[in-house]
């Protein structure tokens, strides 16, 4: 079993969801995404997503286009993400990483895998990749024993998701409304329809994300889901902070809430 | 022949999931699929329709006024030393060959029962278009558009506006034409229940750039006829300008099993490719994945994509439609850059010998087909018949042009 999965049933056993916590490598910085990442595992965030800036970010809300932006402007390249990954997964925390595909495209797919999981890196989660075209990341995540993490989401025929949830290894992300990245003032009424969809037609473990922002959400999600994934709200606690410090101390509030609402499923 | 402008033939396909060769395919959000399927399910439908083509054939004909004309250009011809043939879609309603796509998805939106459209737009062209045909055809229509370009083309913000349509800046990224797509993008994924997202140009996921080009491929068609009709020959070459490419795509389908013509696209060379600023895809990009589809791309060493320059805001795109990088993949078609003072010097020579002020992407076509004729001709031994898309007319251009040629009065 991955890496991922071991975390799953760890937290499945202590009667918990998984709270995993997205951070955009090399925003602000490369070392000051080190140290964000470093904080929010320190804080009680499980799992780190990893996300690789990009220029076209579709899937996205402003808040994680304007981090990526950020890294982007300050010159961080692919190569960062690999080392940035490294560090992160030296904290024992599972590092799982988000991309679009062009720039795993770009490096070549079979040098990617094998550099992401020499990283210490567990799997990609790809929000523009479906299983359809997917082939040569078949081939490269069996090679070099990564997970395969793809979309389902509200609009998915069953045959979809059947077929994209055969396709997952370590877990599926269910995105919880119709919509981009971004904090929501309510959680969706579609996402547990669609998390409970998905468990009639796999065992993975399912991670909700798309629109979590507080710990009392993240407490409604973890009351039908296995992950409970956030994002832009975490951005924004660095990208809204005056220095770099008192970033990382709403990130560590923030990140510690969330870890507080995961242990307390709404159910 | 606009009258069935839908009818089958025998020219080349995708596969059943959108692949030209190694390019197209779709990448895209899941979310998106269910969409992306349903249209592709309404389009074979209506295809197969007869009514669907006859209405489709009657808006053309009624509405938009094709068949285009297929135009000698005597004076023109002379200057270039071959027959010039150019296909008057500047005539069209709304001024360019962008008409017959937005009628032909404003058709398929009603079909499937949607009441709003979202568009991208540059230059606002395909933006003043999706707005005519939204309001022709009683559509909500929001028309996205980069900062930078509703500053640049405020005339044609305000054309959309008259026409019912909103107009929203796009502030993220570079804000300009790929932003705008972005931006329609993550719109059409959070209102996909009654939205059509009405892509301009035969980019984009699987079935656009197909379907975009069925529906454009009108021109080529006509053409073809015409041309035949005209010289009781086809042309020895077809030229046109590659932005995303639908023009072209659709002039050029009609001519592809036709091997004896040969296919030209001028894709837009900005300063020169030597500069890295221009817009030539896929002679100065390189293989990979943008909005949806794989195709040439302008990229960094990392697959971010670059920003893409060009004189001619409807070339300025740093991607291209996945079948235009099949055909070049293939060699079926040529692709070559013609830089903005190339451009801007047919653009001057066509305004002089013929009366015509083309679109500023048409003159890439003309500055192309003015290089070509004299390779042409040394090669048949005799002069060659051409056919160029004239795709668009100048009239938004006026300002770009006149500031070009520094031929504006000073500010008063």
């Amino acid at each position: 079993m991955s890496r991922i999965g071991v975390a799953f049933d760890k937290a499945r056993a202590d009667g918990r969801a998984l709270l995993v916590g997205c951070m955009p490598a090399g925003f602000p910085t490369v070392e000051g995404s080190i140290a964000a990442m470093t904080a929010m595992v320190e804080a009680g965030v499980d799992v780190i997503e990893v996300e690789i800036p990009y220029s076209d970010p579709v899937m996205d809300g402003p808040v994680i286009q304007r981090a990526s932006d950020i890294a982007l402007a300050g010159g961080v390249r692919t190569a960062d993400t690999m080392r940035i990954i490294e560090a992160v997964a030296a904290t024992g925390a599972p590092v799982v990483t988000m991309t679009y595909w062009n720039p795993v495209e770009r490096y070549g797919v079979d040098v990617f895998a094998r550099d992401l999981a020499s990283a210490g890196g567990t799997g990609l989660i790809t929000p523009d990749l479906i299983p359809d075209e997917a082939d040569e990341w078949l081939a490269a995540s069996d090679a070099h024993g990564l997970d395969r993490t793809f979309l389902v989401s509200p609009s998915s025929t069953d045959a979809r998701l059947s077929m994209t949830v055969q396709h997952c290894r370590g877990f599926v992300y269910a995105t919880a409304v119709m919509g981009v990245t971004g904090a929501r003032a309510r959680t969706s009424d579609a996402a547990p329809t669609l998390v409970s969809r998905a468990r009639a037609v796999t065992d993975l473990p399912i991670g909700v994300g798309l629109g979590v922002g507080t710990g009392a959400q993240a407490g409604t999600v973890a009351g039908y889901a296995d992950g409970v994934i956030v994002g832009s709200a975490l951005v924004r606690c660095v990208l809204d902070a005056p220095t770099e410090a008192d970033g990382l101390a709403a990130l560590r509030t923030l990140s510690a809430e969330l870890a507080e609402g995961v242990r307390n499923p709404t159910r | 022949m606009s009258a069935d402008a839908l009818a089958p033939v025998a020219g080349p396909q995708p596969d059943s999931t959108g692949h030209f060769g190694r390019f197209g395919g779709r990448f895209v959000p899941e979310a998106l699929v269910a969409a992306l399927d349903e249209l592709d399910g309404a389009w074979r439908t209506a295809m197969a329709d007869e009514s669907f083509r006859a209405e489709f054939g009657a808006l053309l004909r009624d509405y938009a006024g094709t068949p285009s004309l297929l135009y000698e250009a005597r004076r023109f011809s002379a200057k270039v030393g071959a027959r010039v043939l150019l296909k008057r879609e500047d005539l069209n309603h709304t001024g360019a060959h962008k008409v017959r796509n937005v009628l032909g998805q404003a058709l398929l939106t009603k079909r499937m029962g949607k009441t709003r459209v979202i568009a991208e737009t540059g230059a606002g062209q395909h933006g003043v278009a999706t707005a005519t045909a939204a309001a022709l055809f009683d559509l909500e229509c929001v028309v996205y558009m980069g900062q930078v370009d509703t500053e640049r083309q405020a005339l044609n913000v305000a054309r959309m506006r008259m026409l019912g349509a909103t107009v929203v800046p796009v502030t993220n990224g570079s804000r300009t034409l790929k932003d705008a797509m972005n931006e329609a993008m993550r719109d059409w994924v959070a209102n996909v229940d009654q939205t059509h997202y009405l892509i301009g140009t035969a980019a984009g996921p699987h079935p656009f750039p197909a379907m975009v080009r069925d529906f454009v491929r009108g021109i080529g068609d006509e053409a073809r006829q015409q041309c035949l009709d005209l010289t009781g020959e086809l042309p020895d070459a077809v030229t046109a300008c590659v932005g995303g490419g639908s023009n072209a795509l659709g002039i050029f389908h009609a001519f592809v099993g036709d091997e004896a013509v040969r296919l030209y696209g001028f894709e837009a060379g900005g300063d020169g490719l030597a500069t890295g600023r221009h817009a030539a895809s896929i002679t100065g990009g390189s293989t990979g994945v943008l909005h949806g589809t794989r195709t040439f791309v302008l990229q960094d060493a990392d697959g971010q994509t670059l920003e893409s320059h060009s004189i001619s805001a409807g070339l300025d795109y740093p991607g291209v439609g996945p079948e235009h990088a099949w055909l070049h993949d293939t060699g079926r078609a040529s692709y070559l850059p013609v830089t903005d003072d190339e451009a801007m010097a047919a653009f001057e020579l066509l305004c002089r010998t013929e009366g015509i002020i083309p679109a500023i992407e048409s003159a890439h076509a003309l500055a192309g087909t003015v290089a070509l004729a004299p390779k042409l001709a040394a090669e048949l031994g005799r002069e060659p018949t051409i056919v160029v898309n004239l795709s668009g007319r100048g009239d938004k251009d006026v300002h770009t042009a006149g500031d070009y040629f520094g031929i504006l009065d000073k500010e008063r």
